[in-house]
C-alpha cells in the first residue's frame, strides 16, 4: 500500500460560495494509524483544515465525523476499520449546518438535549449526606451514563435530519431514559409528558442507525423502546 | 413537548398504538384472504359472494378497512411531516389523502353491503 488517497469536504463561508471535496496523498509507511492521524497530516500539508479534536482517545466527542460514509470518532478509529480500496472520505456529521470544513454547529444537537433536561431532579427534602441507591438501582444506569454527546447517532439519523427541532434525537432520548431509570429522580411524570407527542420521541422508527455507529457501545433504541413502554403503562 | 393538531389520535402514543394494532388486523385479514384462495384453487363468483354475505365476514372487512384507514393517515401523516416542509404544500397534502381515504372507506362499506 502507497499512498494514501484522501478525499476531504471543504468549506470556508468566508471564501467559498460552494464546498467542495480537496484531494490529499498522504504517506502512512504502511502503519495503521487511527484517522484523526491522517487529518493531523492533512494540516501539516494545508493549516486552513479545521477540524474538532482534543483527547484523541474517545473520551471527549469532539471528532465526531463521517467517514467512508459511517459516523464515528477519528481518533478511535483505524484506518484498516475504514479505508476502502485505498480511499478515504471524509465529511462532516450529516444533518447539521457546516460553520467550516469538518467543524459542525452543534446548536440543534444542543437544544434538544437541554430539553429532555439532563439533570437530577428531586423536590422531596435532601437527606444529610447523599441519596441512596440499591446496587440493583444503580446497575439500571449502566449502558446509559456513557454518553460523550459526540452526536454521532444522532446525525446517523433520518428522523431526526428531518425534524431536528422537533424530534429529540437518539442521544437526547437516551439521556432522557438515563434520568427516567434513576431511581433517585421524581420528575417521571413531567419527563414523560415532554415526550408524548408524535414527534419527540415517537419520530423514531426504529432503524437502529444509532445503534451501528455508536463508538461508546450503546443502544439508544433500547431506551427509546423502554421510554415507550413507560409511557404506555403510565396511560389508560 | 410539540404541538400537533392534523395526526390521528392527537398524541405519539395513541398514533402509535393505533399503528400498531391496525397492521396486527391487516396482517391477520391479508393472511386470511390469502390462505381462503389458495385453498379454493377454482373459486368461482357463487363461493367467492358467499363468503362476503356472512355476517362475520363483512365484520372481518369492514374492521380490515377501517383499520385500513387509520393505517395510512397516520403513515402518511408522517411522510408529509417528514418531506412537506411548507406548511400550505403540506395541509393540501393531507386534505388530499384523508379525503382518499374518507372516500375509499364509504365506497369499501358501499361494495360490502350492496350486492
Amino acid at each position: 500500500m502507497s499512498n494514501l488517497q484522501v478525499s476531504v469536504y471543504r468549506y470556508n463561508p468566508e471564501t467559498d460560495s460552494a464546498p467542495y471535496m480537496q484531494e490529499f496523498q498522504i504517506d502512512t509507511q504502511g502503519r495503521d494509524l487511527m484517522v484523526l492521524n491522517i487529518l493531523t497530516m492533512i494540516k501539516d500539508q494545508d493549516s486552513s483544515m479545521a477540524f474538532r479534536r482534543s483527547c484523541r482517545e474517545g473520551v471527549c466527542g469532539s471528532d465526531g465525523m463521517n467517514m467512508n460514509g459511517t459516523n464515528g470518532l477519528a481518533c478511535i478509529t483505524p484506518l484498516s476499520g475504514v479505508v476502502k480500496d485505498n480511499k478515504l472520505v471524509l465529511r462532516p456529521l450529516p444533518g447539521l449546518p457546516v460553520m467550516r470544513d469538518l467543524v459542525v454547529d452543534m446548536g440543534l444537537f444542543y437544544k434538544q438535549y437541554e430539553r429532555m433536561q439532563p439533570y437530577l431532579q428531586n423536590d422531596t427534602a435532601a437527606p444529610a449526606i447523599e441519596r441512596l441507591q440499591s446496587p440493583e438501582e444503580r446497575d439500571k444506569l449502566d449502558g446509559l451514563y456513557e454518553c460523550i454527546l459526540c452526536a454521532c447517532c444522532s446525525t446517523s439519523c433520518p428522523s431526526f435530519w428531518w425534524n431536528p427541532d422537533k424530534f429529540v434525537g437518539p442521544a437526547g432520548l437516551l439521556q432522557a431514559y438515563r434520568f427516567l431509570a434513576d431511581s433517585r429522580d421524581n420528575a417521571t411524570q413531567a419527563r414523560l409528558a415532554e415526550l408524548e407527542d408524535p414527534f419527540s420521541l415517537f419520530r423514531c422508527r426504529g432503524i437502529m442507525n444509532c445503534v451501528a455507529v455508536c463508538p461508546k457501545g450503546l443502544n439508544p433504541t433500547r431506551a427509546i423502546g423502554k421510554i415507550r413502554e413507560m409511557l404506555l403503562s403510565n396511560a389508560t | 413537548m410539540v404541538t400537533n393538531i392534523t395526526n390521528l389520535g392527537r398524541s405519539g402514543l395513541s398514533d402509535w398504538l393505533i399503528q400498531r394494532v391496525s397492521a396486527v388486523v391487516l396482517a391477520l385479514y391479508a393472511l386470511f384472504v390469502v390462505a381462503y384462495l389458495l385453498f379454493h384453487p377454482h373459486l368461482d363468483y357463487a363461493t367467492w359472494s358467499g363468503l362476503f354475505a356472512q355476517t362475520w365476514m363483512r365484520i372481518f372487512s369492514l374492521l380490515a378497512f377501517i383499520s385500513m384507514a387509520a393505517h395510512a393517515w397516520v403513515g402518511l401523516w408522517t411522510v408529509s411531516t417528514d418531506y412537506l416542509k411548507h406548511t400550505g404544500v403540506r395541509f393540501g397534502f393531507q386534505a388530499v389523502v384523508i379525503l382518499a381515504i374518507f372516500v375509499f372507506l364509504v365506497w369499501g362499506v358501499q361494495v360490502l353491503w350492496g350486492a
